[in-house]
């Protein structure tokens, strides 16, 4: 900036004065900020990460003294009776359950937005309810519906745990609702419904054309938060009986503590890993594509 | 902007006859239609003009179907369509909000319909290419609504509308989230594709304005009915009732004595709009643009003191206190106005023009 030239040199840096001020606290502002996010960043990495390196430090130690490493309870863990199985059993768990809670609270929250909202308080209380209820409360009132369960069920398929689905859709809808309702709350579920609908849409195709690829990050948030909650289950599972991941780790933890730990440290970095991936996929940057 | 599409091109089927006949729909113990009859003739543009909760966007919403009548018909060419939902009635719809899909691009927006008809690919990004350059915007055919301007996205939904070749066309108020330029840009945009493509369209706003420029016909709504339909002149210069004429427009409300079929007002002598109206004391509404002003010096019944004065461009308002009759609003060109600063002293002169009275407790 240029003062007036009958103003003089002094008014010329009086003018830049303030000027330098600005800038000068806007650098600092920013200084500041890159520091509390370095330091937040690190007492998470350290919060989260201090525990697995020791898990991973645990399981990895050599038997006896003499401090030598070794991946054998990493190596134990396909070979353990019943581990692999409650893996697998863990994870199509999980899979289940997402797609359980996903397949229930969509429709049903889109169709309270649009055709009920009276019942939309009611709706939130039911799926919060679980949130407020011990898992052993819950196991309880439980318990005689799997005997019913168990009772109809093929004798083959008996003691699969995947019947646990129907309890961890219910223990997850509490996050489910959560994240699907902050996603239908972004978006105009009304005007883009009927502007489909006067187009010639179902309700089907409003619902998975129009109305699910918008929810996608919403989506994708309780699907994650669904496979977090199933894969550190333990109580329900191991009070009705079934063997999941936890359970199983539980068990081999009583006989065998490297393997059981190199197993925890493996499921929670399966789930970081995961969390990380699907935070991208839900992030994308919308790519501006060409139909013609 | 420049197109060259014809209303063969365009492709939209020629105009159907719409007839509400009777309807009625109530919000619990709220009636927000009441007995709402209405004929669109085919190729027709009717704008539903009223205040907010007059019911006419109860009324479009029922003629789209996303509503249910508890009563009453729809009709649409001649086929009662009064039970069919909202996917079977062919009509294409603008909303008051955005409504683009936001995970589409304009042209997937513009084929979205054409895809639900089962046309093939080729066809349908061809047609909806042409519908695009209806409205002006094929150069937009890859951006996401994000992408573009709240006119653009609203041409973009008008351009998907016509795209299924609906039998009606139906606005909702799709210019009351845009600027005013813009508003008075895509207004006539309406118009001209409208013209072009010859299709019956029930266009609802509250902007009387818009209603007044775009329409054929106007239907002026209150408390879910209809106070008169009829030509943007007519509804203007006509008010069928005290309402349509304290809505549409400005008016001043001076008080008249009614006697053989005229209105004396201010000691001016007034022709009625409706000439069977009782005789006595009333209030005779006057347009501004029917007061005239003068300069004046001293007192008098018609003189009284300039409070204040709006620019408007080409015209500006001048607001005149008569003392014990109150202020008169004069509309002047401004070059006129020029001469009544706040403070003069002014002379109000009525035009000639049919007014219409009401009592005073309406």
């Amino acid at each position: 900036m240029t003062a007036p030239p009958h103003l003089g040199p002094a008014a010329t840096s009086l003018a830049t004065a303030p000027e330098r001020t600005g800038a000068g606290l806007h650098a600092r502002r920013l200084r500041r900020r890159k520091m509390v996010r370095g330091v937040l960043l690190a007492a998470f990495a350290a919060f989260f990460g201090i525990p697995l390196l020791a898990l991973v430090e645990f399981s990895t130690r050599e038997r006896g003294a003499g401090g030598g490493r070794t991946l054998e309870a990493w190596k134990a863990i396909p070979q353990y009776p019943g581990l692999p199985e409650a893996i697998v059993a863990s994870l199509q768990l999980a899979a289940l359950t997402s797609v359980g809670a996903l397949f229930l609270l969509v429709p049903t929250m889109v169709w309270v937005r649009l055709r009920l909202p009276r019942l939309s308080r009611l709706v939130e209380f039911l799926c919060l309810l679980p949130l407020t209820i011990p898992a052993i409360v819950l196991v309880v009132g439980w318990a005689p519906l799997y005997l019913w369960i168990n009772y109809f069920t093929p004798r083959t398929y008996q003691s699969t745990p995947l019947v646990l689905t129907f309890a961890y859709v219910v223990l997850v809808l509490p996050y489910a609702y959560r994240t699907l309702d902050s996603g239908l709350s972004a978006i105009d579920v009304r005007t883009l419904s009927e502007a489909a609908r006067s187009l010639g849409a179902s309700w089907a195709t409003v619902l998975l054309r129009v109305i699910a690829p918008n929810l996608g990050p919403a989506i994708l948030n309780a699907a994650l938060l669904s496979v977090a909650l199933v894969l550190g289950e333990f109580t329900v599972a191991s009070l009705l009986n079934y063997v999941n991941v936890q359970v199983a780790m539980n068990a081999i933890g009583q006989a065998e503590a490297r393997v059981a730990v190199a197993v925890a440290a493996g499921a929670l970095m399966s789930v970081f890993l995961l969390l990380f991936l699907l935070s991208f996929v839900g992030r994308g940057p919308r790519r501006v594509r060409s139909t013609r | 902007m420049t197109t060259s599409t014809t209303p063969a091109s365009a492709g939209t089927r020629a105009g159907a006859e719409v007839r509400l006949e009777s309807l009625r729909r109530s919000y619990g113990a709220v009636p927000a239609l009441d007995g709402l009859d209405l004929v669109l003739h085919p190729g027709e543009l009717v704008a539903l003009l009223g205040p907010s909760g007059c019911g006419k966007t109860t009324a479009l919403r029922l003629v789209a179907g996303l509503e249910d009548a508890d009563s009453g018909r729809v009709v649409v060419g001649g086929r009662d369509v009064t039970r069919l939902p909202a996917s079977r009635r062919d009509m294409g719809m603008v909303f008051q909000a955005y409504s683009l899909f936001p995970h589409m691009t304009s042209l997937e927006n513009v084929a979205f319909g054409l895809r639900l008809r089962g046309q093939a690919a080729r066809e349908r990004h061809r047609r909806a290419g042409e519908v695009l350059e209806l409205v002006g915007l094929s150069a937009q055919a890859d951006r996401y609504p994000h992408q573009m301007s709240g006119g653009q996205q609203q041409r973009v939904a008008l351009a998907r509308a016509l795209a299924i070749q609906p039998t009606v066309l139906l606005l909702d108020e799709p210019l009351s989230a845009l600027d005013a330029k813009v508003r008075a840009q895509l207004r006539d945009e309406i118009r001209r594709v409208q013209l072009e493509v010859g299709i019956t369209t029930l266009f609802v706003t509250h902007d009387q304005e818009e209603a007044l420029a775009v329409a054929d016909r106007v239907g002026v709504m209150n408390s879910g009915r209809l106070e008169q339909v009829g030509s943007p002149t007519d509804v203007y210069h006509r008010p069928a009732t005290p309402f349509v004429a304290e809505f549409v427009g400005l008016s001043n409300k001076l008080p008249a004595t009614v006697a053989d079929g005229s209105a004396e007002v201010l000691g001016v002598r007034l022709p009625l709009v409706d000439p069977r109206a009782e005789p006595g004391a009333a209030l005779a509404v006057v347009r501004p643009e029917s007061v005239g002003l003068t300069p004046a010096e001293g007192d008098g019944p018609l003189v009284g003191t300039v409070v204040a004065t709006s620019f408007l461009g080409a015209v500006s308002r001048v607001r005149v206190d008569l003392g014990p009759v109150g202020t008169v609003l004069a509309q002047l060109p401004t070059a006129e106005a020029g001469r009544f600063a706040p403070g003069a002293r002014a002379r109000i002169g009525l035009r000639p023009e049919p007014v219409v009275v009401v009592r005073p407790h309406e």
